[in-house]
């Protein structure tokens, strides 16, 4: 009950606090518009040649790719470096609640925030591609809503878990940098895993880095995907995170010093 | 039973160590060379519950490294640490909903919404009522005199509003040990008293234990009977305000404006005490304590005297004279 008002005041009093960025929020929605870019590349390179995917299909697969993008956004890393280097992470370990929390539902409060300006690029999105306008299945929804909250959950875990190491090396950021840079290519957001050549695919499809796109974008425009291996594979990648999460955080808490504070 | 219970408590802390200029940093960068500081040596001291404690120490002494111990935020290297009959450092939640700390220009609330945005997390993270929680923020929103301001954005407010803000979100749980450092850090006078007779209230309507670290001596003077002090790591300390004056000041200050008659020899003078100063018919000298009624009876036999006062050194001066000559 205690959690359930937790999670409930922390989700309003920060949907507040966001709306209160309600201009940076256009440009945080507008930087995310990578895989727009992309689709206007592929488009073209679709009616050049045979690649196995339509105009439209490349279409309907970039603005999944962006909807998913929209809803897994995560900054936690540099919110909480930023709270170890200067000691803001102190008040926070006094309140018998975990930090975690607060950035979780701070990040759960800001999907809302983005729905409006979401929905405007989809407006205009659909206006200059008619022909990409498809309308999900039941089963479409149902799947690719759960795997989209479980890539959050699991982006966020990942980021977070990357995050710990701030304890230690303080920039921690540089690492999700790095990251960053496979999430790019494996992920599915530069071109459909499908296009991929096979062993690539295959590789990729081991590491956590579809899950957190591709997998969750197919399933939303019914692109052939294996259910049954993409959910046992995020909930494995979870389980890694949250085990190396808590090991970490223990250690961390251990080596913190409060500087700053 | 003491509420807080520290014994030969001890911190040390790995520094690392770059010299100077391009060589210094490629040597850094390299091969990083760590130094250990001992930050808190052995420092042993018990209060208890409802007492009101200055904690004094010049910059870098290890007054808030011990406060962080005491917290939890940090662990100790070595030693017992004890509050509220709990291991801080273990973070337990029945132990986080008995305590707080308040650190001057630190702050918890969100910047760009009222106070009483973050006071609604507070509530529920600490599990009051809605009741609860309206009867204590109008209490204490009330002794702290800051009802306008909770729902103006924090950024709005002033220093002084905004410490107060800070203040009521720390203690809206009701907590019963209060570590504070520097509270009145940056506040104007009239801020800071006001800071100081809310903390007094506090302690008395909820009998609350508080250890406080000020560089304001007004600050503990006017809330503390007891002091620690600490320099260098090491507690040189532990004992009533006014005993801090005798242990490390035990002398007193005789100003003396003699008759325009009587003849002034500096020499002579001299032979009365430590003489400080003399300008026309003005002396001031410096006087054992235990040697100050020997000497004023023997200066108003001998010399005509019209007016003699007996004054205690200042305590910020006592202070900085500890600190400076780190004298135990």
């Amino acid at each position: 009950m205690r959690s359930f008002r937790v999670a409930r005041t922390l989700i309003s009093v920060y949907y507040a606090y966001m709306v209160e960025y309600r201009a940076e929020l256009i440009f945080w929605v507008l930087s995310g518009s990578f895989p727009l870019i992309f689709l206007g590349l592929w488009n073209q390179a679709a009616q050049s040649g045979d690649l196995g995917f339509t105009s439209a299909e490349f279409a309907r697969y970039f603005l999944a790719i962006f909807l998913v993008r929209q809803f897994t956004v995560v900054w936690v890393i540099w919110d909480f470096e930023k709270e170890v280097v200067q000691g803001k992470l102190s008040p926070l370990l006094l309140q018998p609640v975990d930090p975690v929390w607060r950035h979780f539902f701070g990040h759960v409060a800001e999907r809302a925030t983005r729905i409006p300006f979401i929905l405007l690029l989809i407006g205009l999105f659909c206006l200059l591609y008619p022909e990409a306008i498809w309308l999900p299945t039941p089963y479409a929804c149902l799947w690719g809503s759960l795997t989209l909250l479980l890539s959050f959950c699991l982006r966020f875990l990942i980021q977070y878990t990357f995050a710990m190491l701030a304890f230690w090396i303080e920039r921690a950021s540089a690492i999700q940098q790095f990251w960053f840079l496979f999430y790019t290519f494996l992920s599915g957001m530069v071109a459909p895993l499908a296009l991929f050549p096979e062993p690539i695919r295959e590789f990729a499809l081991w590491t956590p880095f579809p899950y957190l796109v591709y997998f969750p974008a197919s399933l939303l425009i019914g692109l052939p995907v294996d259910l049954t291996r993409g959910l046992v594979m995020m909930v494995a990648w979870g389980a890694i995170a949250l085990l190396i999460n808590r090991w970490l955080w223990q250690a961390g808490l251990r080596r913190y010093s409060g500087m700053g504070a | 039973m003491p509420i807080i219970d520290v014994q030969n408590l001890r911190k040390v802390y790995p520094v690392a160590v770059k010299e100077a200029g391009m060589k210094g940093t490629l040597q850094h960068f390299f091969r990083r060379t760590y130094r250990n500081i001992e930050a808190v040596k052995q420092v042993s001291f018990s209060i208890e519950p409802g007492e009101v404690v200055g904690f004094l120490g010049p910059n870098g002494a290890g007054k808030t490294t011990t406060l962080k111990m005491l917290t939890g935020l940090i662990h100790p290297s070595s030693g017992h640490v004890s509050v509220a009959d709990y291991r801080p450092f273990e973070r337990r939640n029945d132990f986080l909903q008995k305590i707080t700390l308040i650190m001057g220009q630190k702050q918890q609330l969100l910047w760009d919404l009222p106070a009483l945005d973050s006071l609604r997390i507070n509530a529920a993270v600490y599990n009051l009522s809605d009741t609860e929680f309206r009867q204590r923020v109008g209490e204490l929103a009330e002794m702290l005199s800051i009802q306008d301001q909770l729902r103006q954005p924090v950024r709005k407010l002033s220093l002084g509003e905004r410490m107060k803000a800070e203040m009521l979100a720390a203690l809206l749980h009701r907590p019963k040990v209060l570590f504070l450092d520097e509270p009145t850090l940056g506040l104007d006078v009239n801020a800071q008293t006001a800071v100081r007779t809310f903390l007094q209230e506090y302690n008395q309507r909820y009998g609350a234990t508080i250890l406080l670290t000020s560089h304001y001596m007004a600050d503990i003077t006017a809330l503390c009977d007891r002091v620690l002090v600490i320099h260098q790591g090491s507690l040189i300390y532990d004992g009533l305000l006014d005993g801090l004056l005798e242990q490390f000041a035990p002398y007193r200050e005789i100003s003396v404006e003699f008759d325009r008659t009587q003849s002034i020899d500096p020499a002579t003078l001299q032979t009365y005490g430590n003489l400080q100063s003399l300008e026309g018919c003005q002396a001031t000298f410096l006087i054992k304590s235990d040697e100050l009624t020997q000497t004023v009876t023997r200066l108003l036999n001998t010399l005509k005297i019209q007016d003699l006062t007996i004054t205690e050194p200042p305590i910020e001066d006592v202070i900085s004279q500890v600190f400076a000559t780190g004298r135990t």
